[in-house]
């Protein structure tokens, strides 16, 4: 592939960003070369500007970006000056774009085989039937079930990891020479994310097209890319060949990066027999309306210790904790704490019971009233459940506040609109530490945030258990967390707890084979980690084919 | 699609109960009205003896609550009762009022039509446009076209209807004479002349109505502009056109169809001051004319009219939001 002319070339990039007359940096000057048939990696945090990249690579700049200098010329083709026209009869054609989440990007009102063919009829590519017949066959190379019905229906009839493959089809649909994926599995579960990534390098390949992966995930993008790119706030940091990157990254970010999957805690030892749980669940059975969610599920949480609790979307783990709280009364079995059953729902609860019990919420964004002050979010349970107010109610906050590692001076007066996504999650801790509880739920507190921030507050949360002895519910799907944080693993599948035990067992085989086919799923910091699972496995077995085949079984 | 079959029949009964209470509030409120019929028509004649020999005839004298009764079981019979103004009442004296003289049916039945027709060359017209002229201004949004219409359709619906309809009459009708500027158009008359001298209350009610579906059409298109699906229809290479009518339009049709609906309920119910100015013999100015006499038959199946369409109106529309949403017509 050693050709004259790269099929993009990026030189000396500037993208800013307009908000209420500021201008922002989003990319400093970037250069890039993609040649024909080469997949290229582009990793950062959030800001990094990675989408950004990627769209210009387009010649496409949303809303409030500008190009403001810099080249960008595919299959030399100038497309930071061609006009709309020019660039439209590039777009879908020759460039394709995956976005991140499919269920929001396929039209909800239109089939989904209708969408596909759009593309190919508008630019004359192919005719609407012969480019229907053409979806069928990508469908079945991409191994997605029924290829011949599946494109009959309305997105919203379709699962996720499915989508996510008629989406990459779609892109597919005039065979372009440049497909952009950005962030295709971030939203999806390890056991469906591996059949998309598999899915994808397979098409990727067998067209020999050439693709820009945008992810925030090094172990995903160490699988798909050739080459990998690190930004970071616009600027680039290093690139270099996927195994070069992987194992002597030059620069320290990416170290620190790469670093991110190391921390881990001590494991505990289990409770002493007899130790009564802080948190026992007895096999409650829960439901939503008419639809079973929890079927007879029991664990116990004890002082001081930190139990995960794992499973793929629509496992139960979140219903599990909205029985805890008591915002969903099960419809039997019960809920002890400290030996003591409480009342189904949390109306019935009176106010030590309550505050025994506090919750850490996934969108700190969405968790907290931007309207209140942070000394108002945090006050707030300081009166309700410790009856403090004036002068001790604020040197309580203070006190909280410099528990949670953020200046009491500096946050005191603030808005939740002026703080970072990491700091907003800080506030959501001190929130939940102010009623002094005993338990504390944490909802995929860290799946929103970058690793590098998630990892400030994994520490946090462990520093905290240390001083107060708090018993900690850690629910989550991504194992690396649980690796890092768990004394004690609860594997949850279909509304059941399908295994549990202490952490370092679980990870020891041998397994049920539902943990194990989620522990086989995570990818690895290993180039070959794919390659390898797949042969292991066969392309048969991967995701949801896997996880319906073990239900049979 | 059973499910929307349950739904249109819950709607159906909600709306009967809806008409019930309507009903009740009607009556009411008629009722609550000063100053009575017989005195009303007797005017400087009234004397006690007469007002009372008229109420006893017309059964007013009787309680308020079995007036309701017998006016119910009456309407759910299809007798909406006889219009007041339409009884004989030369022999004052006290004779008994000759009754089926005039029925409110009667009365109302051509009215009706009249107003169901401008209303639907109103629609036809107003309806397509606006929806149009929405879209195009999403398209071209924040140029001169954008702007200009919305000035213009704010301007024609922040005026009063009379100063509409004024203005038309002087431009189409004095200073270029195109169209009749009186409406009064009546039985066996042929479509053509019909359609011609409604012409302009129609053009006048769609500059009333073009505002509110308009700037629905193109706040709803907007609303969706920043959506995923948006951004992978451009990314496509989708004209921008195609984009909006393909991929915005589609998905912003529940919105439109709510305005819609009200705008056709206000066609049919609130067009009184427009059959004024053009002396066009719809329902409106029988309804204003018999509040003046105090003819409560008529008042009260007037106003029970315009609560059935404005509940009719909105289930088509509710209905139609349904249909226009693939989650509910096609579930999982």
């Amino acid at each position: 592939m050693t050709e004259k002319e790269p099929l993009v070339r990026i030189r000396n990039l500037n993208i800013i960003g307009i908000t209420d007359e500021t201008e922002v940096p989003i990319i400093n000057g970037v250069d890039l070369d993609l040649h024909r048939g080469e997949v290229i990696g582009l990793i950062g945090e959030s800001g990094a500007g990675k989408s950004t990249l990627g769209l210009a690579a387009m010649g496409f700049t949303r809303d409030g970006c500008h190009i403001r200098g810099g080249e960008v010329t595919f299959d030399g083709i100038d497309l930071v000056d061609a006009g709309p026209e020019i660039r439209r009869e590039l777009l879908g054609k020759r460039i394709a774009y995956v976005a991140q989440s499919a269920a929001a990007s396929f039209n909800p009102a239109h089939r989904i085989i209708r969408q596909h063919s759009e593309a190919p009829m508008v630019h004359s590519v192919m005719p609407r039937q012969q480019s229907e017949e053409d979806a069928i066959d990508l469908y079945n190379r991409l191994r997605l079930p029924n290829p011949e019905e599946i494109g009959f229906r309305y997105p919203h009839q379709v699962s996720g990891g499915q989508l996510q493959r008629a989406m990459t089809a779609m892109a597919m649909s005039c065979r372009p020479d440049l497909i952009i994926f950005d962030e295709p599995t971030t939203a999806l579960d390890v056991t469906t994310q591996i059949e998309v990534l598999a899915a994808i390098r397979d098409i990727v390949s067998q067209f020999n097209t050439a693709a820009i992966y945008i992810t925030h995930d090094l172990a995903v993008v160490a699988q798909m890319a050739d080459r990998i790119k690190v930004l970071f706030r616009g600027d680039e940091v290093e690139e270099a060949a996927t195994g070069t990157m992987m194992k002597s990254p030059k620069e320290e970010y990416t170290k620190s990066l790469w670093a991110v999957r190391s921390f881990q805690r001590k494991q505990k030892p289990l409770a002493k027999k007899g130790e009564v749980p802080v948190i026992s669940l007895q096999s409650v059975t829960a439901a939503y309306a008419t639809t079973p969610v929890l079927r007879e599920v029991s664990f116990d949480i004890h002082r001081g210790r930190t139990v995960a609790v794992v499973g793929e979307s629509g496992s139960g783990k979140s219903t599990a904790a909205r029985c805890i709280t008591g915002l969903l009364p099960p419809l039997s079995g019960q809920v002890l704490n400290n030996g003591n059953p409480l009342p189904a729902s949390f109306r019935q609860r009176n106010r030590e019971q309550l505050r025994q019990i506090q919750m850490i919420y996934q969108m700190a964004d969405t968790a907290l009233n931007p309207r209140m002050k942070i000394s108002e979010i945090i006050g707030r349970p300081v009166e309700f459940y410790l009856g403090l107010t004036g002068n001790e109610k604020k040197k309580r906050v203070f006190q909280l506040l410099e528990q949670i590692e953020l200046d009491p001076a500096q946050y005191y007066n603030r808005l939740p609109t002026e703080l970072s996504g990491g700091q907003k999650q800080r506030i959501g801790i001190a929130r939940a530490l102010a009623a002094e509880p005993e338990f504390i739920i944490c909802d995929e507190v860290t799946s929103a945030l970058d690793q590098l921030v998630a990892e400030g507050i994994l520490k946090l949360l462990a520093k905290l258990q240390d001083q107060m002895d708090l018993a900690y519910m850690f629910i989550t799907h991504d194992l690396s967390t649980v690796r890092a944080i768990a004394d004690e693993v609860v594997v949850m599948k279909d509304g059941e707890v399908v295994e549990s035990g202490a952490k370092n067992k679980m990870f020891k085989p041998p397994h049920h084979p539902y943990t194990d086919l989620l522990l086989s799923s995570v990818p690895e910091m290993d180039e070959n980690w794919l390659d390898e699972l797949l042969d292991q496995r066969g392309v048969e077995n991967i995701g949801d084919a896997a996880v319906s085949k073990m239900a049979g079984n | 699609m059973a499910g929307i079959g349950l739904i249109i029949i819950k709607r159906l009964g909600l709306g009967l109960l809806t008409m019930l209470m309507v009903s009740i509030l009607i009556f009411g409120a008629v009722n609550l009205l000063p100053g009575d019929f017989a005195q009303a028509i007797l005017g400087q004649g009234a004397t006690p003896e007469a007002v009372q020999a008229i109420r006893r005839d017309l059964g007013l004298d009787q309680p308020l609550v079995e007036r309701y009764f017998t006016w119910l079981f009456g309407v759910l019979q299809g007798d909406f009762g006889n219009s007041f103004a339409e009884l004989n009442f030369s022999s004052y004296g006290g004779t008994t009022a000759s009754a089926n003289f005039g029925s409110v049916a009667d009365k109302l039945a051509p009215r009706f039509n009249n107003t169901m027709f401008l209303a639907g060359v109103t629609a036809l017209f107003a309806v397509p446009v606006s929806i149009l002229i929405g879209v195009l201004a999403a398209l071209y949004r924040n140029s001169i076209f954008d702007r200009v219409a919305n000035i213009t359709t704010l301007t024609s619906i922040s005026s009063p209807e009379f100063f509409l309809a004024y203005i038309l009459i002087l431009i189409l009708a004095v200073l270029n004479p195109i169209l009749p500027s009186l409406s009064n158009i009546y039985d066996g008359m042929d479509f053509a002349d019909r359609l011609e001298r409604s012409m302009l209350p129609a053009l006048t009610l769609t500059l009333v109505v073009t505002a509110h579906m308009m700037r629905m059409t193109r706040a709803a298109i907007i609303n969706l502009l920043a959506s995923p699906f948006i951004e992978m229809a451009r990314l496509k290479g989708l004209s921008p056109f195609r984009v909006i009518l393909f991929h915005a339009l589609p998905n912003a049709l529940a919105p439109i169809i709510n305005v819609v609906a009200l705008n056709l309920a206000f066609l049919i119910t609130g067009v009184v001051v427009v059959e004024v100015v053009f002396v066009y013999p719809g329902i409106g100015q029988l309804f204003v004319d018999s509040v003046k006499i105090r003819d409560i038959p008529v008042v009260q199946a007037c106003c029970l009219l315009f609560a059935a369409a404005y509940i009719l109106l909105n289930l088509t529309a509710d209905i139609m939001a349904i249909l226009s949403n693939p989650r509910l017509r096609h579930p999982k």
